[in-house]
């Protein structure tokens, strides 16, 4: 059945404020149904303030073989994390 | 002030309609046509099964007679159980059980949004909480009708076969019992009869998007709230009572 059923990524916001996380995917028929399944399936523990949810065949990825070229050359860039800044006290949490 | 024996009937009237219910839908776990929904239907369970404890509860404390909701629940037998026949109905197929759940919850919701005025503070409290849960039981119920009714050439065939089965178990949905009668004239619990109109418009609506047709109904069924009810209700107070009874004041 759920052959027929087109696939789609799940996204929530636990808090207003922060930003929309992937929690998982299900199927669903329309947009509509997905949302009520998202809502079903995935804020049932208080998780959800807001669902976003995407058609799994709309997300483009990036290919796992092209991993190396992608991501290793950053790994020894470590003056690009903000970590040497001396934050002043007043600033509070950032 | 409606007398406390009103109060309890029209209360235990209450519970045993989202009690019911609730078991049925909780008959579809693990057998939902996909995961999503399985969980879907739970959901929709616990919300009626979470409702009805509310309301036992009360039931209880205004009966006056230390019975709790567990007594309530499981300790009676079937003649004292005052659900309309409307949610004792077998689920059947998947457009039975969404079809039953909206034909349910389009009452339900406008009537916990009526009993947000009671006087009555307990009960208040306990429409609060129902009446987001029936808006989203309309929700997702309607949605469903609205797919099945307007899909394949089977799904709709399914839907309309429903709706002649199920239409005539409407009408008991209204039905005011004395009790219910003392209570709203009372002000406690809302006037049944009064959101008709409501409940009618929501079902036209939804009817008119799926392209289902309300059927002319010429015997419409009742006696659940006298506590005569068909035959599949024995069914469901033996499997719902069986460990209550067999090993009584069982705790987890």
């Amino acid at each position: 059945m759920s052959k027929n059923i087109p696939l789609w990524e799940v996204f929530i916001r636990p808090r207003n404020g922060l930003a929309h996380k992937h929690c998982g995917s299900l199927h669903a028929a329309d947009e509509v149904m997905a949302l009520q399944a998202a809502r079903d399936t995935y804020t049932r523990r208080g998780e959800g303030q807001s669902i976003w949810v995407v058609p799994s065949a709309a997300i483009s990825a990036s290919d796992p073989d092209q991993a190396a070229e992608n991501f290793d050359p950053s790994i020894d860039k470590v003056y690009r994390h903000p970590t040497f800044y001396e934050i002043p006290d007043e600033v509070g949490h950032m | 002030m409606a007398g406390s024996a009103d109060l309890f009937a029209a209360l235990i009237e209450l519970a045993d309609d989202q009690l019911i219910l609730g078991h049925r839908l909780s008959e579809w776990s693990g057998r939902a046509p996909i995961l999503e929904e399985d969980l879907a239907l739970s959901n929709l369970a616990l919300d009626l099964i979470g409702g009805s404890r509310n309301i036992y509860t009360y039931a209880g404390l205004v009966e006056g007679k230390g019975r709790d909701e567990d007594d309530l629940a499981y300790m009676r037998l079937e003649r004292e159980y005052l659900n309309c026949l409307l949610v004792e109905r077998g689920n059947d197929d998947f457009a039975q059980t969404m079809l039953r759940q909206l034909y349910f919850a389009a009452l339900m919701q406008p009537y916990w949004q009526a009993a947000l005025a009671s006087n009555d503070e307990t009960i208040r409290g306990i429409a609060g909480k129902a009446v987001k849960e029936m808006a989203y039981h309309v929700r997702h119920s309607a949605e469903w009708v609205i797919r099945l009714g307007d899909g394949t050439a089977q799904s709709a065939e399914k839907m309309q076969a429903a709706v002649v089965e199920m239409h005539p178990f409407t009408e008991e949905l209204f039905t005011m019992s004395e009790a219910a009668r003392a209570c709203a004239k009372a002000g406690s619990l809302p006037d049944r009869e009064s959101l008709r109109a409501e409940w009618s418009r929501t079902i036209a609506s939804v009817f008119e998007q799926a392209l289902l047709t309300v059927p002319e109904v010429r015997f419409p069924q009742s006696g659940g709230r006298q506590g005569r009810h068909g035959e599949e209700m024995g069914h469901i107070l033996a499997e719902l009572q069986y460990v209550q009874r067999t090993h009584p004041g069982l705790t987890w």
